[in-house]
Formats: C-alpha cells, sequence, structure tokens
C-alpha cells in the first residue's frame, strides 16, 4: 500500500502568555490511502491540533507534511486553500450548515469552488446526498431536519468534490447511540466502496470500533506499538 | 478554481440572506443612516431651493442701481436727480420714446401668516410703470396690473399662499389707508412671488417718503450693455457711491450668506449624524461577523478564501446603508420635497420658496450613505477575513 499522509518530525507549539505549551515535539507517522483511523486520547491531547495540521488548517513549527508525495507546509496562504478544497473534506461535531441553505444548497458550496456548470453541480449534489440516502431531503433546510440527519448533509458537503481524505471530529459526539451507528457505518461504507482515507477523532471506543485501526494519543504522543503496526 | 468573484457572491449571498436573523440590528442602523440622509437633504434642499429661487429672479440684462454698502434695498437711496441722470445713459433700451426705467421704493407691512396665525413683515414695493416689464416671467394670472396714481395693489402667488387677507378683489387697510387687491401675479420661482406691487407715487405719498427711491431698475439693449453702462455711470459724479450690478448678480449677492449658511448647517449636522450611524453600522457588522464567526471559519476551512469573507461583510455593510440611503432620499421626497417654505432674507423680507432636491443632492446623498457602508464594513471585514480556518473555531 502507498502512503496518503507521512508526517516528518513535526513539531507544533502555542503559546499562551508567556507560556511556550508544546503540544507535538518531533511527530512522525504514516497513514496509507485507504485507511481509517479512528484517534483517540484525553482532552488536551493534541487531537484537533492534528487533525488541522493534517487538513492544512494549520501549519507546523517545524517538520513536513507530505500528502500524495507533495509537501504542504510551505504552501502560500492561498495556495494552501486551494489544496484543501481540492483533496480534504472536513466533518464536525455540530454539523456546521448553513441555517439559511437547503440541503442540497449547503453540500453544493463546496462545488462553487470548482469550475464545474450549473448542471454538473447539480448532478453531484444529487449522487452525494444519495450516498448518505437523504436524497428526499434535498430541499430541507438544516432546522427541519434531525441530528442525524444534519450530519449526514454535512458528510454529503465533504465528499462532494471526491477529495481523497475525510477528517472527522468527534462526528457523533452529539448523536444517540443508534443515530451514531448509522453514521459511523456510513463512513465505513465510503471508505470500503469509495476507497476515501478517513481520520476520525473520537472519544468513544465503540465508535472506534468502526475504524480499521485505533491511535492513542497522549500529551502529544502516540502509542508507539500502535503506530508501528 | 472558480474565480473570486463567484465566491464573493457565494458568500455575499449567504450573510445578505442571513441579515433578517439580525433583524432588529440591521433595521436600526438602516434607520441610523436613512435619517443622517434626511436631515442632511432637509438643509441642502433649502440652500438649492433658495440658490434656485434667488438666481432664477435675476436678468443679466437688467440693471440694478442701489447705493454703495447697503446690502438690502431697504437703507439704499436714489435721489430723483440721479434717477434722471441714469435715464440717459447708453444703451437703456427704450419703449414709446421713453427709457425703461423703474425707480423703486420697498416698504414692510404686516401680514398674518396662515401657518401660524402670527404676524410677519412682507415686502411692499412701489414700481415704476414700467415695473413689470422689468421683470421677466412675471404674468398677471388673475385680474389686471394696478393702474398708476390709484390705490390699487397687485399680489404676488407665493405671498397670498403664505399670509391670509390678501385675496383677490379684497379691500385692505394698510398704515391707514385702504388699498384695492385688483390682481394677483405669478413669478415661479422667483423672490417677486413673495411681494405686494403698487404705484411707485402712490406708495411715496401714502407712506410718507416723498420723492425717496431705494433703487432703481434699468432695462439695457442687451447683457452686453451692462458694462458700458456701468463704466459710463462710475465716471459721472453725480452718480457717486451708486452700485450698478445685473439684476442676476444683485440676488445671487443677497442670497449667498443664506445658502452658504444652511449648507454650513448641513454639513455640521450631517457629519455628526453620519459619525453616530457609522458607530451603529460598525457595531452591527462586528456582530454580524461575530455571529457568523462559525459560519466564516467553516467556509475558510472548505475553502473560500479570506477575500470571499471579507467582501461578503462589506457588501452586507454597503447593502444595509445603501438600502438607508435610499430610504432616507424616499423620506426627503415625501416629507419636503417641493414643498414651500419661507425665511427672512436679508433687508427682512419674506422670501417664499421651494425645498429642491435635485438629482445632484440625491448623489451627494447616496454617495455619503455609502462612504458610511464603506467604512461600517471594512474593519470588520478584516476581522471576518482574519477568522482562522480551524476546527477548534468552527466548533459552534
Ligand atoms: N489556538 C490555540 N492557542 C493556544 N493553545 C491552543 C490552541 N489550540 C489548542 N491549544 C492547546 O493545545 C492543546 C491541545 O488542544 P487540542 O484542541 O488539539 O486538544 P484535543 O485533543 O482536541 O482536546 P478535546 O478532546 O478537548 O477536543 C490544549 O492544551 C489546548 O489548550
Ligand atoms: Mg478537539
Amino acid at each position: 500500500m502507498t502512503d496518503l499522509i507521512r508526517l516528518t518530525d513535526v513539531e507544533k507549539s502555542y503559546t499562551r502568555g508567556k507560556e511556550k505549551i508544546a503540544i507535538f515535539d518531533k511527530l512522525t507517522m504514516r497513514i496509507e490511502q485507504g485507511d481509517f483511523v479512528a484517534i483517540m486520547g484525553p482532552s488536551g491531547s493534541g487531537k484537533t491540533t492534528l487533525l488541522n495540521l493534517l487538513g492544512g488548517t494549520d501549519r507546523p513549527d517545524k517538520g513536513s507534511i507530505e500528502f500524495d508525495g507533495k509537501n504542504i507546509e510551505k504552501l502560500s496562504e492561498g495556495k494552501l486553500t486551494a489544496w484543501r478544497s481540492a483533496n480534504v473534506g472536513f466533518i464536525f461535531q455540530f454539523y456546521n450548515l448553513m441555517p439559511i441553505l437547503t440541503a442540497a444548497q449547503n453540500v453544493e458550496l463546496p462545488l462553487l469552488l470548482t469550475r464545474l456548470s450549473p448542471k454538473q453541480r447539480r448532478e453531484n449534489v444529487a449522487t452525494a446526498l444519495k450516498i448518505v440516502g437523504l436524497e428526499d431531503r434535498a430541499k430541507h433546510r438544516p432546522r427541519e431536519l434531525s441530528g442525524g440527519q444534519q450530519q449526514r448533509v454535512a458528510i454529503a458537503r465533504a465528499i462532494v468534490s471526491d477529495p481523497k481524505l475525510l477528517l472527522a471530529d468527534e462526528p457523533t459526539g452529539d448523536l444517540d447511540r443508534t443515530t451514531a451507528d448509522e453514521i459511523l457505518s456510513t463512513l465505513q461504507t465510503l471508505n470500503r466502496e469509495l476507497g476515501k482515507t478517513i481520520i476520525m477523532v473520537t472519544h468513544d471506543a465503540e465508535a472506534a470500533k468502526f475504524a480499521k485501526r485505533t491511535l492513542h494519543l497522549d500529551k502529544g504522543r502516540f502509542d508507539e506499538r500502535e503506530l508501528a503496526a | 478554481m472558480a474565480t473570486l468573484l463567484d465566491q464573493i457572491n457565494a458568500v455575499t449571498a449567504l450573510n445578505v440572506r442571513s441579515i433578517p436573523q439580525r433583524g432588529w440590528m440591521s433595521a436600526a442602523s438602516v434607520i441610523a443612516v436613512a435619517l443622517t440622509i434626511t436631515v442632511l437633504l432637509f438643509f441642502l434642499a433649502l440652500a438649492n431651493g433658495l440658490r434656485a429661487t434667488v438666481e432664477g429672479s435675476g436678468s443679466e440684462d437688467v440693471a440694478i442701481v442701489i447705493r454703495e454698502g447697503s446690502n438690502a434695498e431697504l437703507n439704499s437711496v436714489v435721489t430723483r436727480d440721479q434717477l434722471a441722470i441714469l435715464a440717459t445713459g447708453p444703451n437703456v433700451a427704450q419703449r414709446n420714446e421713453a427709457p425703461l426705467i423703474s425707480g423703486e421704493l420697498l416698504v414692510i407691512v404686516d401680514g398674518v401668516k396662515r401657518s401660524t396665525g402670527t404676524n410677519a413683515n412682507m415686502p411692499f414695493r412701489g414700481i415704476g410703470q414700467e415695473g413689470l416689464a422689468l421683470r421677466r416671467g412675471v404674468t398677471i394670472t388673475r385680474g389686471r396690473m394696478f393702474n398708476p396714481g390709484t390705490n390699487e395693489i397687485v399680489v404676488g402667488a407665493g405671498l397670498l399662499r403664505e399670509f391670509s387677507g390678501f385675496e383677490f378683489g379684497q379691500t385692505i387697510r394698510i398704515r391707514g389707508s385702504d388699498w384695492q387687491v385688483v390682481g394677483v401675479f405669478e413669478a415661479p420661482g422667483t423672490v417677486f412671488e413673495s411681494e405686494l406691487w403698487a404705484d411707485i407715487a402712490v406708495t411715496q405719498s401714502l407712506f410718507n417718503r416723498p420723492n425717496v427711491f431705494q433703487t432703481m431698475r434699468v432695462q439695457l439693449t442687451s447683457a452686453a450693455a451692462m458694462e458700458a453702462f456701468t463704466r459710463w455711470a462710475a465716471s459721472d459724479a453725480r452718480l457717486e457711491g451708486l452700485e450698478i450690478l445685473s439684476e442676476r448678480a444683485y440676488y445671487a449677492r443677497q442670497a449667498s450668506q443664506s445658502t452658504q449658511g444652511f449648507m454650513a448647517i448641513a454639513w455640521i449636522l450631517g457629519i455628526m449624524m453620519a459619525i453616530g450611524a457609522l458607530a451603529g453600522a460598525l457595531n452591527t457588522m462586528y456582530s454580524s461577523v461575530q455571529a457568523r464567526s462559525a459560519e466564516i471559519a467553516t467556509l475558510r476551512i472548505i475553502g473560500f478564501s479570506g477575500w470571499a469573507a471579507f467582501f461578503g461583510t462589506m457588501v452586507e455593510a454597503l447593502a444595509l446603508s445603501a438600502l438607508g440611503g435610499v430610504l432616507g432620499v424616499a423620506i426627503a421626497f415625501l416629507a419636503f420635497n417641493g414643498r414651500t417654505t419661507s425665511t427672512l432674507g436679508s433687508g427682512f423680507t419674506q422670501l417664499v420658496f421651494k425645498f429642491d432636491l435635485s438629482p445632484g443632492l440625491v448623489i451627494t446623498a447616496i454617495v455619503v450613505a455609502i462612504i458610511i457602508g464603506l467604512f461600517g464594513g471594512l474593519f470588520p471585514g478584516i476581522r471576518a477575513a482574519r477568522q482562522k480556518p480551524q476546527l477548534e473555531l468552527a466548533a459552534a
């Protein structure tokens, strides 16, 4: 298998006042194309920070991040933004849909950054909604949908421009068990059938079982045996 | 990549469509801009109307003779002898072999204002036989001109609108004499509409000012003749102390003080209110950015640029202030455009004129509204653009 992501000696710290808080110190890891990784760990261990680095919404202080063989850590702000829209789909704990847009319009948002024609956009939106099983809810607004349905819309939005990587930060954190399991099997299907590489942060051991493997993060360090596996 | 314009369009549409979610605050800032614009236009239209009235009154081929240094007709004196000399000047137009001139006397009388029921000053003008011919655009619209040597008066339509008791056919008593209103004249948009006219000789005698003139009107053969006439008068020692200028220049000078006053009030008040409206707009837009922070972060994560976030905020601010501007203009049109008002002109005479909202003023007002919007959107827009595209921030 080929590596989709390679982190080499990544360092990241924040300064709060005078205090410097190191989050990652020489973090090295790789994620294969087609993997489905669950990341677990206590609050403040750096899970979200890691997703931000992987998704190009933050930059490392040192070290390199390769995606598909290309370094992204030194891209200009504009190039990084464009890279993000082409390669990464994001799924949030609270869905982050635009309340005034319909489900279909929400899903269409990333396509507004492409050169697709309105007709192509409509087709892609319809396909994405079909994949998450919401083709009959296209005209509904977020407040007319249940939490699980809203998260499905968000997943459709994340996959509509066909990115290789999906990043999910506690995607089921706000859902009940049954709904959570439905969402997780959808992610599993995306991984198995469409070959999406998925990295999912979760506090829920049940949720982690849907992934191919689970990595435990603590104080910015992964369990070495898990990483090596 | 799609063009930046497409991104901006999408984000702007999102912003503008979500304005109703911040309805009260947005409405308040629209109203603040609208009030600013209305007040600004009120005084600018006042100045504009006054200037238009005054400039419209003046001809370039009619010379006004007045005593040098008198700002108003009331403290001017032109003697009977000077009048006779001026009548012989170069290029003085003739009719029936007599010069087209009018020696005039202005007195102030009391009248009752319709709007308030209180007394106010009105100009009562004694004019020569050619006084009517010497005023362009004046027409008798009802009745007839007064007959020379009689106690007849004609009344300006503007004055008639503002004052009661001077209706056509009435006999009125002024300073112990009875006068009969035999005609109504119109002089659209000019100062004359606010006057009463009577025969000069009768006026001089009944107001006890025998042989006194204050001003003189001289019809010249053309506007170009003005210079020669003025030069000729300056070379005659008997005419020393008199000033000669075109009617248009004379009225423009009289009005400039008032129009400048209105303009100053307009801009001082306008700018103060604009600063208030700007504070409101900034407040509204900062809270808009605040309320949309998760939305903005999400869009940035998805791949929308900071510029799109900036312009989205900017256009929202501009839309709100432009709406306020249009509303302000609409209020101005409904509330006072075309309405007549009057002011105490120099010389304490009542001058009736209209608020005049010219296209230029409307454009000025919209520009002011847009400036408020630009500044109101700039800093909140920068804040929106600088928002980091990060998951933690996107957590609602
Ligand atoms: N922008 C920032 N500025 C300063 N410190 C930050 C910033 N973002 C994160 N941190 C700090 O970095 C550490 C790791 O944060 P991170 O959000 O990655 O944790 P997490 O594992 O996602 O926690 P949680 O499970 O609570 O979401 C925390 O101590 C946090 O306070
Ligand atoms: Mg987190």
